[in-house]
C-alpha cells in the first residue's frame, strides 16, 4: 500500500516538475524542421488523390474522405512559399485536430516527411524574430534548439484558422 | 437505497411537455358552457401526472402551481364550476407558465417568478370566488356564493388502510410520493406497520413489507384520495373510510372551497429577481432526443436480421468457390435491396408527423384572433404527413410568420366580411401532403387576398420595377418576397416586426425548398411551401467536367441535351444564349467558373443541362452525364468553409469525395462574374 502511494506521489511530482514540457512532432518542409504539438496530431497517412475544390488558392489541395468525414488538405510548403516539390514516397499527410471558434476541425497538412518527436520545455522556447518572411510570427509558437538544430514550432490553431481558412476569401477575390 | 433521480428527469420533462401540449389542445377545443367531461378529464389527468412527477423529483414550485390548476379543473369536472372563457384563458396562461417553470428546471435557471405569482394569485382568486355560474360571477354575488360554498364543504377525517402487495415497488410506485400528495390535501398522520418485516438478512430490497394506516384530516373528497391511489389499485389492499364529519366553518371560517390556502404562499416569493431576458438567451436547445414508435424499431430489427442472413449467404457463396456467379449476383441484389430498405428505415426514425409543427397554431390563432377582434376557424389536414426532424425545426418560424400574416393582413374583421358577403368566420387552412420526393405545406385563407395595385405602386415607389412596367399577376405577387417590402398600411404588434417575407423565403430556400403565392383579391391567398423530405440525402445526377465528377441535385435539372449549333446566340458582352423552344437561356460553362480543364470547349461537343433555381434558368455546359444515385450529404463547413456554388460534398462508391453543386449559388456566382467582366 505504502509503496503505491509513494509511486503516486513521485508521479505527481514528476508531472508538476515537467508542467511546461510538451511533446512536439516535427516534420521537414524544404529542408527546415517544423514542430507541432503532438496532442493535435490525429494520424499520419500517405499522400493520396484529393478532390479539388474550385476557386480556392493553390495550397488548398482539396478534400479527402477520411472514414466518412470530409477533410480539407493543405500543402504547407506551398502556403509558406517554399517552392514546389514533386510529391515523393516520403510525402505524408498529417491529420490534425484544430480548435476553431470553440469547435474542433479536422484538417490535413501535406509535408515533405515526418522527422522526430521531441520533448521541449516551454522555458526553452525563444521568440521568433519578427523579420518578415512568408510566415507571420503570430503563427509561430517559438524557436527551439534540439541537438544543435533549430526547430520552428508552429501555432497550428492560429495558422490553420486565421492563416489558411479565413485567408481564402481575401486571396480568391 | 437512494436512486439518482436525475436520470429520469429527461423522460419526465418530455412527458410533461407532451402533457402540456395536450392540455393546451384540449383547452382550445373546449366548448364554453357545456364542456365535454371527457376533455376535462384528459386535461385533469395531464395536470395530475405533472403534479405527481414534479413532486417526486422535488420541483415543488411546479407541483404547487399545478395543484391550483388541478383544483380548478376538478371543480369543472364535477360540474361545480362553469367552463368560462375567462377560466379557460387563465388555464391557458397557466399552461404557458408551467412550460416556463419546467423549462427553467430543465435548464437550471430562474423562471419568471413575477408571472408565476401573478398567475397563482389569479388562480387563487378564481378558486375563492367559487363555482359560480358566469351570470352570477359579479362581485356582489361573489361573497354570497362564497358563504354558500363554505357551508357545503365539510371537513372530514378519513382513515385509510393501505396494504401494498409485496411486489408493488417493482411496478415503480413509491408510497412516499403518494403520501406527499395526500399531505397536500390536508393534515396527514402516517402510521407504518412493520410487523411483516423479515429478518434483516432475508430482506429483498425490491419487496414491500410495510403497510400503513393513514389518517387524513381536511376538506377532502373520497375521489381525491382514490385518485392518488389509482395507479396502485391492483397492487394493494385499500380501504378508505370517513371517521367523522365536522362542520367546516365552525373551525376555519374562510377557506374557499378547497385546500388552496394550505400551500404557503410566502415561500413562493422570489428570493431574487433575475432579468428574464438573460434567462431566455439560454443556449440549451430543445431536447435532442426523439421518441420513436416501436413499429419503426421493429422494422429496423427485422431488416438487420435480413441483412445478417444475406451476409451469411454471401460468405457461403464465397466459400463454395465453384464460380457460381448466379448465386453471387442474387446475393448482391439482395444486399442492395436490404441496404436501401435499411437506409429508408433509418431515415424514417428521424421523421415526425408535421402535427409537431402544426400544434402550436390552434393556440396562436386563439390568442391572436382575440387580440385582433377577428373570428377565424383553423382547419388542419395532413397532420400525419411525416417530415425530417431537422426540417421540422427550421420550418416552424416561417410557418408562424405566414400564419400571423394571414390572420393580420389576410382575414378581415367580421363586419367587413359580412359587408363583402362573406361568412363572418374566416377560415385558415393548413394542409400538408407528400408529392414526389418532397413535402408540400399550404397555408391558405379566405381573406382579402393580395392587392395587386397597391403592391405594384409600392414597388414602383421603391424603385423595384419601372414606372411603366406591366407585370403579370404572378410577377406582382412575387414582389412581396423582396426585402423590406410591406404593404401593410399600419404596423400592428402582430406583424411588422421587421421580419418580412424575404426572411421567410430565405429560410425556406436554406432548406432547399421553395415558396409560391397564389392570391385572388377579395377571395384569399394560398402560400405553398415545397420542401425536401430530408436534409441528409438527395437524389443526385453525377456529371463530369474534365477529370472531376460533380453532383447536381436531380430536382434542379429540367432537361439535358446535345447542343445544336444553330441555336447558339451571343450578345454583345459575350454572354452566350441558347434558344430552347421559345425562350433564350444563358449558357454557363461550368469549367469556366470553376477554373477547370475541360475535355470539350466547343459547345456542340458537350452537353447542356438546363438547371433551374428560384425561377431562374441557365444551361450548364458540361462534358458528360454519368449515373444517377442517392447521395448522403456531408457539409464542407464542418472542417473547411463554405464554397461558392457548392452546397456540400458526398462520398462516392469508390471512396472518393464528390462535390454537390448548389444551383442557385452557381447562377448567382456566374451572374456576378459576368457583371464584373463587363465592368
Amino acid at each position: 500500500m505504502s509503496t503505491a502511494a509513494e509511486t503516486l506521489e513521485v508521479g505527481v511530482d514528476h508531472i508538476i516538475n515537467n508542467e511546461d514540457t510538451s511533446q512536439y512532432l516535427t516534420f521537414i518542409l524544404g529542408g527546415e524542421e517544423y514542430g507541432i504539438d503532438i496532442l493535435r496530431v490525429q494520424e499520419i497517412k500517405g499522400w493520396d488523390l484529393v478532390t479539388t475544390i474550385p476557386n480556392t488558392p493553390e495550397y488548398i489541395k482539396g478534400v479527402i474522405n477520411l472514414r466518412g468525414t470530409i477533410v480539407p488538405i493543405i500543402d504547407l510548403r506551398e502556403k509558406f512559399a517554399l517552392g514546389n516539390k514533386k510529391y515523393g514516397p516520403t510525402t505524408v499527410v498529417i491529420v490534425l485536430k484544430v480548435e476553431s471558434e470553440g469547435c474542433d476541425r479536422i484538417v490535413g497538412v501535406v509535408v515533405d516527411a515526418v522527422s522526430d518527436v521531441y520533448s521541449i520545455r516551454g522555458s526553452d522556447l525563444k521568440p521568433a524574430p519578427d523579420f518578415g518572411g512568408t510566415i507571420s510570427t503570430e503563427f509561430l509558437r517559438g524557436l527551439a534548439t534540439v541537438e544543435d538544430k533549430m526547430v520552428i514550432l508552429l501555432n497550428i490553431d492560429e495558422l490553420l484558422n486565421v492563416g489558411v481558412l479565413n485567408a481564402i476569401d481575401t486571396e480568391v477575390n | 437505497m437512494s436512486i439518482d433521480l436525475e436520470q429520469f428527469h429527461q423522460t419526465f420533462f418530455e412527458e410533461s411537455f407532451e402533457g402540456l401540449d395536450e392540455m393546451e389542445k384540449e383547452l382550445l377545443d373546449l366548448d364554453m358552457g357545456s364542456a365535454d367531461s371527457e376533455s376535462i378529464n384528459t386535461i385533469f389527468r395531464a395536470a395530475h401526472s405533472i403534479k405527481g412527477g414534479s413532486a417526486t423529483f422535488g420541483f415543488t414550485d411546479v407541483a404547487e402551481f399545478t395543484h391550483r390548476m388541478e383544483t380548478l379543473l376538478d371543480e369543472m369536472r364535477d360540474g361545480r364550476r362553469e367552463v368560462t372563457q375567462e377560466a379557460v384563458n387563465l388555464l391557458l396562461s397557466s399552461v404557458d407558465c408551467l412550460r416556463d417553470l419546467l423549462g427553467a428546471q430543465r435548464e437550471h435557471n430562474e423562471p419568471d417568478k413575477e408571472n408565476v405569482i401573478t398567475l397563482q394569485q389569479q388562480l387563487d382568486d378564481m378558486l375563492k370566488v367559487g363555482s359560480t355560474p358566469p351570470a352570477e360571477s359579479s362581485h356582489a354575488a361573489a361573497s354570497e356564493t362564497r358563504k354558500k360554498e363554505v357551508e357545503e364543504i365539510k371537513e372530514t377525517e378519513w382513515l385509510i388502510q393501505f396494504h401494498p402487495h409485496p411486489h408493488m415497488l417493482r411496478t415503480g410506485n413509491e408510497p412516499l410520493r403518494m403520501f406527499n400528495e395526500l399531505a397536500l390535501l390536508g393534515d396527514l398522520i402516517v402510521k407504518a406497520d412493520h410487523s411483516k418485516l423479515p429478518a434483516f438478512c432475508d430482506i429483498a430490497f425490491d419487496e414491500c413489507y410495510l403497510s400503513w394506516e393513514l389518517t387524513l384530516k381536511g376538506s377532502v373528497k373520497h375521489e381525491q384520495i382514490t385518485e392518488i391511489f389509482e395507479w396502485v389499485d391492483d397492487d394493494c389492499d385499500l380501504s378508505i373510510e370517513p371517521v367523522s364529519e365536522v362542520e367546516q366553518h365552525s373551525q376555519k371560517p374562510v377557506k374557499g372551497n378547497g385546500e388552496t390556502e394550505k400551500v404557503p404562499q410566502t415561500e413562493n416569493k422570489p428570493v431574487e429577481q433575475k432579468g428574464k431576458t438573460e434567462r431566455r438567451k439560454s443556449s440549451l436547445s430543445e431536447a435532442s432526443s426523439i421518441r420513436v414508435g416501436i413499429d419503426k424499431v421493429d422494422e429496423l430489427v427485422n431488416l438487420v436480421g435480413e441483412l445478417v442472413i444475406t451476409q451469411s449467404m454471401l460468405s457461403q457463396t464465397n466459400e463454395d468457390d465453384s464460380g457460381n456467379q448466379d448465386k453471387l449476383r442474387d446475393g448482391l441484389a439482395q444486399l442492395e435491396r436490404n441496404t436501401r430498405e435499411l437506409q429508408e428505415s433509418v431515415m424514417r426514425i428521424r421523421m415526425l408527423p408535421i402535427s409537431f409543427a402544426f400544434n402550436r397554431f390552434p393556440r396562436m390563432v386563439h390568442d391572436l384572433t382575440q387580440k385582433l377582434g377577428k373570428k377565424v376557424e383553423l382547419k388542419m389536414s395532413g397532420e400525419q404527413t411525416e417530415l425530417d426532424k431537422t426540417v421540422m425545426e427550421k420550418i416552424g418560424d416561417p410557418l408562424v410568420h405566414l400564419v400571423r400574416n394571414s390572420l393580420d393582413h389576410g382575414i378581415e374583421i367580421p363586419e367587413i366580411r359580412l359587408k363583402n358577403g362573406k361568412p363572418e368566420i374566416g377560415v385558415l387552412h393548413l394542409n400538408a401532403y407528400h408529392q414526389g420526393g418532397s413535402i408540400v405545406i399550404e397555408i391558405s385563407d379566405d381573406g382579402a387576398g393580395l392587392n395587386a395595385a397597391r403592391i405594384s405602386s409600392k414597388a414602383k415607389s421603391q424603385g423595384l420595377i419601372d414606372e411603366n412596367e406591366v407585370l403579370t399577376k404572378e410577377k406582382i405577387h412575387e414582389l412581396i418576397f423582396n426585402p423590406g417590402f410591406s404593404t401593410a398600411e399600419t404596423l400592428s404588434d402582430v406583424s411588422g416586426r421587421g421580419v418580412g417575407m424575404d426572411v421567410v423565403k430565405r429560410n425556406i430556400k436554406g432548406l432547399g425548398g421553395s415558396i409560391d403565392v397564389d392570391s385572388e383579391e377579395g377571395k384569399g391567398s394560398t402560400f405553398t411551401i415545397r420542401l425536401p423530405l430530408t436534409l441528409a440525402i438527395l437524389d443526385g445526377q453525377l456529371i463530369r467536367v474534365g477529370n472531376e465528377t460533380y453532383i447536381i441535385p436531380l430536382i434542379s435539372i429540367e432537361e439535358t441535351f446535345q447542343v445544336s449549333y444553330e441555336l447558339i446566340n451571343t450578345i454583345a458582352n459575350g454572354t452566350e444564349l441558347y434558344r430552347l423552344r421559345d425562350e433564350y437561356i444563358p449558357i454557363v460553362r461550368l469549367h469556366d467558373i470553376f477554373n477547370l480543364q475541360p475535355e470539350h470547349t466547343e459547345l456542340t461537343d458537350g452537353l447542356l443541362a438546363v438547371v433551374e433555381s428560384d425561377g431562374c434558368k441557365v444551361g450548364l455546359f458540361i462534358d458528360d452525364l454519368l449515373g444517377q444515385q442517392q447521395v448522403v450529404i456531408k457539409g464542407l463547413e464542418t472542417n473547411f468553409r463554405r464554397v461558392d456554388g457548392v452546397s456540400g460534398a458526398t462520398i462516392l462508391g469508390d471512396g472518393t469525395v464528390s462535390l454537390i453543386l448548389d444551383v442557385g449559388g452557381l447562377i448567382e456566382f456566374a451572374r456576378k462574374r459576368q457583371t464584373k467582366a463587363v465592368a
